[in-house]
């Protein structure tokens, strides 16, 4: 088994999406590097760049847009902008909006890497001749003696991305290179690589928020779009201890911004259990009734075949989460699983993304949670 | 390679080069009352008597600017604050909806910032203005127009306007008409002196002379209030210092495009003629752009719709194969839209994104035909397949 970056048969013709920031810039570079030939593309993704942001975070402004232009001066491979903006708003945005709505927690990152980067980008790419996209994702793709893929988390763990791309399928990932997977970024690496390349984004901040929400306040972003919709917040027994301006607004596991005036009768601070669109309700609690025991998750796709019987196997719930050990299994199309051990503060709507060791097995929508504790759920 | 788009910029040709690197290491103000001041001034008044000659106009009546952008915005909104200043009621700016953005933003601007009422004239399916829908328009009420503005040739399709009877009609109300001509002067005649204009715009490095230099051709009784002011060079509507050495360059390209238009039309325009055809075979389904009569359009213009194909998937194909041309429609940070000039003409959205803008130029040859005539089939059969995204 080879990385598929580095062992190629012969030089491919790569698109590089490039965002204007560190990592797409040295992936790109690596691309072209190891021989392949190599095209940058920058994906403007608001139809108005100037009204969504401003400044050097994210991945939607003209600056970022430049600066990816530069990056693919410097590294001397031909540079176009494609506007992507309409399936954008359609296929990350609507859904995140959508989402919140309806009481899930979205991943817009991976709805986009679904959606956008390996589907419109890739269908559009492979149609023009293309071989392969190209990200500066840090994960990495294997290959196998019969030629399938495999998905691996990337050398550096702190770095890992492999959470967000768990949704691609085989034929995506035949497609996929991440020239960064193997990379150690613990020692600043990829600077200091972009540095020694003379790309000026060496310096540049990463960027670490959604990309169409300019100024990290997604609450308001969600207000603006919804509109407000007061309702109660309450506790286990049904008892109203505060209100709200829209329970879209709400994360399952959220602490702060509850504005609860009445202290809890333990006096520990109190957590999002639950919300309900229905009524417009959120649930809050103690700590302790965040735990979940068991889950069901939709709309599984796996990285190879899907398997055939329960498995062990260890899960990721969230992007930068930690490793919890599950067992899953397939039952009518829907992914059955339960922890070793409980875990809080799991949300409907994030993903959960089985892997064995470092392979990704697959990924699925998280759709309702089983808590340890009696609560009405 | 093959270089098609010197609608965008056109190679300098080598008398320029030659005129404006003699002048680099010449020390020399014009505005300077001593010998080296006078010296550069010469240079100028030169320069300025030269590209009078080549566009039908006297020396007073040429204000050079930092190009074309420069010289639109201030025929636009100098002509329509010194209209307005001179009686408020004047207000009404009529155009086309086919201009430049130089125009276009820039009445767009005036209507946002200056209490301007813009009027788009209607234009036909070749995105052209006709005399009547001019006169349709003035008549409404004739007392409230500031000024009206025509572009010569459209940039995108190629389609000449009929300039000399929209000056008629603008002339009998006592209004002012502008042209941008920056896509006109040197492909076919463009005599200000008889055009009835009031103003008129060109540009240097679309003619083969340098970058960031153009002229606004000005009829002396008009008197548009600056946008920029300064030390009152240029009959005090134009300040800034005198770029000697380009200007001096722009002077021998213009020389050049006037002495050699006919002959260069009638060449160009039968290399352009090749190159439809070579398309139209190879492509069947190609639209093409613009007036297709003889004198409709520009003579080094080829213009394309190619339905069901992104222009940009187009334009990555043929350039990697070493094809340069254009969309032909304005980008924002890079994103092509949908042509504005395409969508006047009433084309559909969709349609709208499929254009490609061939456009020759004194150094284009029958290999660059060639190689789009090998070229385009195959990125058109791509580039449908990717389809619209």
């Amino acid at each position: 088994m080879t990385e598929i970056s580095q062992q190629r048969p012969r030089p491919l013709r790569v698109l590089a999406a490039m965002s204007g920031g560190v990592d797409s810039a040295v992936a790109a570079a690596r691309a072209a590097e190891a021989g392949h030939d190599v095209t940058g593309v920058h994906l403007a993704l608001s139809a108005n760049p100037q009204s969504f942001r401003t400044g050097a975070r994210g991945c939607c402004t003209i600056e970022d847009s430049r600066d990816a232009r530069r990056a693919a001066d410097v590294i001397g491979i031909p540079f176009y902008v494609w506007d992507l903006a309409e399936r954008f708003r359609e296929d990350v945005v609507d859904d995140f909006v959508a989402e919140y709505e309806a009481g899930r927690t979205p991943n817009p990152c991976l709805r986009c890497n679904e959606k956008i980067k390996f589907a419109a980008l890739l269908d559009k790419a492979i149609a023009l001749g293309f071989d392969a996209v190209c990200t500066g994702h840090y994960a990495k793709v294997l290959v196998n003696e019969d030629g399938t893929r495999e998905l691996h988390r990337a050398s550096d763990m702190a770095k890992d991305q492999s959470y967000v791309l768990g949704v691609l399928d085989d034929r995506q990932l035949a497609h996929a290179m991440f020239p960064l997977g193997d990379t150690l970024t613990t020692k600043g690496e990829i600077r200091v690589e972009a540095e020694r390349r003379g790309l000026a984004v060496a310096k540049k901040p990463d960027s670490h928020d959604i990309c169409f929400i300019a100024d990290g306040d997604t609450q308001g972003f969600l207000s603006n779009r919804l509109g407000k919709a007061e309702g109660d917040i309450v506790d286990e027994s049904g008892a109203v201890v505060g209100s709200h301006e829209g329970a879209y607004g709400f994360t399952i596991g959220q602490r702060k911004g509850l504005r609860i005036g009445t202290p809890a009768p333990d006096g520990k601070p109190r957590y999002v259990l639950d919300i309900s669109p229905v009524d417009n309700t959120v649930t809050v609690g103690p700590v302790a009734a965040l735990d979940v025991s068991a889950l069901t998750a939709i709309k599984p796709r796996w990285c190879g075949a899907a398997p055939t019987a329960p498995g062990t196997y260890t899960a990721q719930l969230r992007a930068h989460g930690g490793e919890t050990e599950v067992r899953a299994e397939l039952v009518d199309g829907q992914l059955e699983v339960s922890f070793t051990e409980p875990v809080r503060g799991v949300a409907p709507g994030q993903a959960i993304v089985l892997y064995d060791d470092t392979r990704v097995v697959g990924s699925a929508t998280i759709a309702t949670t089983r808590r340890t504790a009696a609560v009405a759920v | 390679m093959a270089y098609l788009d010197h609608a965008a910029t056109t190679p300098m040709l080598p008398e320029a080069v030659e005129a404006m690197t003699a002048h680099f290491a010449v020390t020399g103000n014009a505005s300077s009352l001593h010998a080296a001041g006078r010296r550069a001034r010469r240079t100028v008044e030169e320069a300025r008597e030269t590209l009078a000659e080549s566009l039908g106009a006297r020396p007073s009546e040429v204000v050079l600017t930092s190009g074309g952008t420069e010289a639109d915005n201030l025929a636009v909104k100098g002509l329509y604050w010194s209209r307005r200043d001179a009686d408020p009621a004047r207000t009404r700016v009529l155009t086309s909806p086919v201009e430049h953005h130089a125009v276009l933003d820039a009445v767009h601007w005036l209507g946002e910032h200056e209490g301007a009422t813009v009027e788009y004239l209607p234009v036909d399916r070749y995105g052209r203005v006709h005399p009547e829908a001019l006169r349709e328009a003035i008549v409404r009420n004739p007392d409230d127009v500031a000024l009206a503005t025509v572009m010569w040739a459209n940039n995108e399709i190629g389609t000449v306007m009929p300039i000399r009877e929209l000056a008629d009609v603008a002339a009998e109300f006592g209004i002012p008409l502008h042209a941008d001509a920056v896509q006109a002067f040197g492909q076919i005649p463009v005599d200000f002196g008889a055009s009835g204009l009031a103003a008129m715009t060109v540009s240097g490095h679309k003619i083969g002379g340098p970058y960031g230099i153009g002229a606004l051709l000005l009829g002396r009784e008009y008197s548009p209030v600056p946008v920029l002011h300064g030390g009152g060079q240029e009959r005090h509507v134009r300040s800034g210092t005198l770029d000697v050495p380009a200007v001096a360059a722009f002077a021998v390209a213009g020389r050049v495009a006037a002495e050699q238009r006919e002959r260069f039309a009638h060449e160009i325009g039968r290399l352009r003629d090749d190159l439809v055809d070579a398309v139209r075979k190879a492509a069947p389904e190609a639209i093409l752009g613009g007036d297709p009569a003889e004198g409709g359009r520009l003579p080094a213009n080829a213009h394309f719709t190619f339905p069901g194909c992104e222009g940009d998937s187009l334009l990555l194909l043929l350039d990697a194969q070493g094809i340069e041309c254009s969309t032909g429609s304005a980008c924002t940070a890079g994103v092509a839209q949908p042509s504005h000039v395409l969508l006047a003409t009433g084309t559909d959205a969709d349609l709208a994104r499929g254009t490609l803008r061939f456009s020759l130029g004194h150094t284009s040859t029958e290999a660059d035909v060639e190689a789009v005539a090998k070229a385009i089939g195959p990125a058109v059969e791509r580039a449908r397949t990717a389809g619209l995204s």
